[in-house]
């Protein structure tokens, strides 16, 4: 379903708002870079090169995911048993031992969060790149939840450097990060970072079939 | 320079007010200004709101701006209390085991250490920036603009500080950090005798005063006061 399309953008009226102070003004030359002239920040209609920066990202994001999975991410070590665990196998552990809750927040955090994030990036640069008309409110709906919750895959990385930290008793227990602990760390900062560059005003111009670059 | 008086919209498709949540009541001081939805773009008339109201975009439903009531001194307190947790929080032990006698306790920035010392440097670095540096930045910045603009002076510098909140806002991770504490806390329990230390309930404490100052800061009440204190100055 199309809606209604209300009033105008601000670029199609030569406004440009200011990401810093908000302050809409009207941009003399559009050739020329030009500045707030409340705080002096450089003004652009959309951000520049939105959608080639948030691919750039999100690849590097798709390519670390595949490490950060694969490899070790915790290794356990006591007097009577030890174990080398992924992700995954970290939480089914958790599952095991009667830690529903925690098993279920971990697995949200470190496994749905950063899969949504990658999916939803992509599903949200291919329909702008295609100019597609197609819900245009829950895309950005989509977009911000996206920002909301991204910050919440960190949580495995801090929960692994407390316990490699912590639990260092000689040879009673040993708790060691594992080599997934990078990749997966990159890739929470990765897509933080591509979900930043990505501009939401690029779903609505489409709608009133507008095209700016900067 | 202001754009609200001079902007000539047809009457047809002249920007339209916000939705907002909550009655309208007049403030005849402020000039009628537009604004533009970070979001979606669409142009729109600011209106005045009640206090605690919200005012979002009507084509997206991205919030535009609050009346936050007292927001510059409501930030500004909970920002000098969030400084003091942050100091406790970071110089007491967050947690200690204990097994067969053997006993260790570690601070935030012990933990970061030791992660550095295991070489996971890049990811010590990540813990370190997003616990302790960034929510340092932010206090510290919010601080030295808040306080001289509660006394109507100008803070130097404070398009600087206002640039810097805004970028610094999405890498601070204190209350993730504190679930991961909690996550830990179980997960420790199973094998050992683990004590809570007082840097935990600080962390607590610190996550809900932190979340108090993001929702009484109001960046446009900041840029509003400035303007104001700019116009003084040119009146006298």
């Amino acid at each position: 379903m199309r809606p209604k399309v209300q009033g105008v953008s601000a670029a199609s009226r030569g406004l440009s708002s200011c990401h810093v102070c908000n302050l809409v003004s009207r941009r003399k030359r559009l050739s020329v870079p030009a500045h707030c002239p409340r705080c002096g920040t450089e003004l652009h209609f959309r951000k520049p090169q939105s959608v080639q920066r948030c691919w750039a990202l999100l690849i590097s994001g798709y390519i670390l995911y595949i490490p950060a999975n694969l490899l070790i991410m915790m290794e356990t070590g006591s007097l009577i048993s030890y174990r080398k665990d992924t992700i995954i196998s970290g939480i089914v552990h958790l599952w095991k031992t009667g830690n529903m809750m925690i098993a279920v927040i971990v697995f949200v955090a470190s496994v749905v969060i950063p899969l949504l994030k990658l999916i939803s990036l992509t599903l949200l640069l291919v329909s702008v790149q295609r100019r597609s008309k197609w819900r245009p409110k829950q895309r950005t709906r989509l977009y911000r939840m996206i920002e909301l919750v991204g910050r919440w895959s960190m949580l495995d990385v801090y929960v692994v450097t407390l316990l490699a930290a912590l639990v260092q008793l000689g040879s009673m227990a040993v708790v060691k990060a594992g080599p997934a602990a990078v990749p997966f760390g990159a890739v929470v900062v990765l897509t933080m970072f591509a979900s930043m560059q990505f501009d939401p005003r690029l779903i609505w111009d489409p709608l009133q079939d507008e095209r700016y670059q900067d | 320079m202001r754009l609200a008086q001079k902007e000539p919209t047809p009457p047809t498709d002249a920007p339209g007010a916000p939705y907002q949540k909550g009655a309208i009541f007049e403030m005849a001081d402020r000039p009628q200004q537009l604004i533009a939805c970070h979001n979606c773009d669409l142009l729109q008339r600011e209106i005045p709101l009640n206090p605690g109201c919200t005012a979002s975009c009507r084509r997206c439903g991205a919030v535009l701006y609050r009346n936050a009531t007292d927001s510059i001194v409501r930030t500004l307190a909970y920002t000098l209390a969030a400084v003091m947790l942050f100091l406790i929080a970071n110089l007491f032990p967050i947690l200690s085991i204990e097994m067969k006698g053997d006993r260790s306790a570690i601070t935030l920035l012990g933990a970061v250490i030791s992660l550095w010392d295991q070489q996971m440097k890049a990811v010590s670095v990540v813990v370190l920036i997003t616990t302790i540096v960034i929510p340092a930045i932010q206090l510290v910045s919010m601080a030295y603009l808040l306080l001289p603009l509660k006394f109507w002076r100008m803070p130097v510098g404070h398009t600087l500080f206002m640039r810097t909140l805004q970028h610094v806002q999405p890498w601070s991770m204190v209350e993730v950090f504190l679930l991961g504490v909690l996550v830990s806390l179980v997960k420790l329990t199973q094998n050992f005798k683990v004590v809570p230390g007082v840097a935990m309930w600080s962390f607590g404490l610190l996550t809900l005063l932190i979340a108090a100052v993001a929702s009484s800061f109001s960046a446009r009440d900041v840029w509003e006061r400035l303007d104001q204190i700019r116009q003084r100055r040119v009146r006298t």
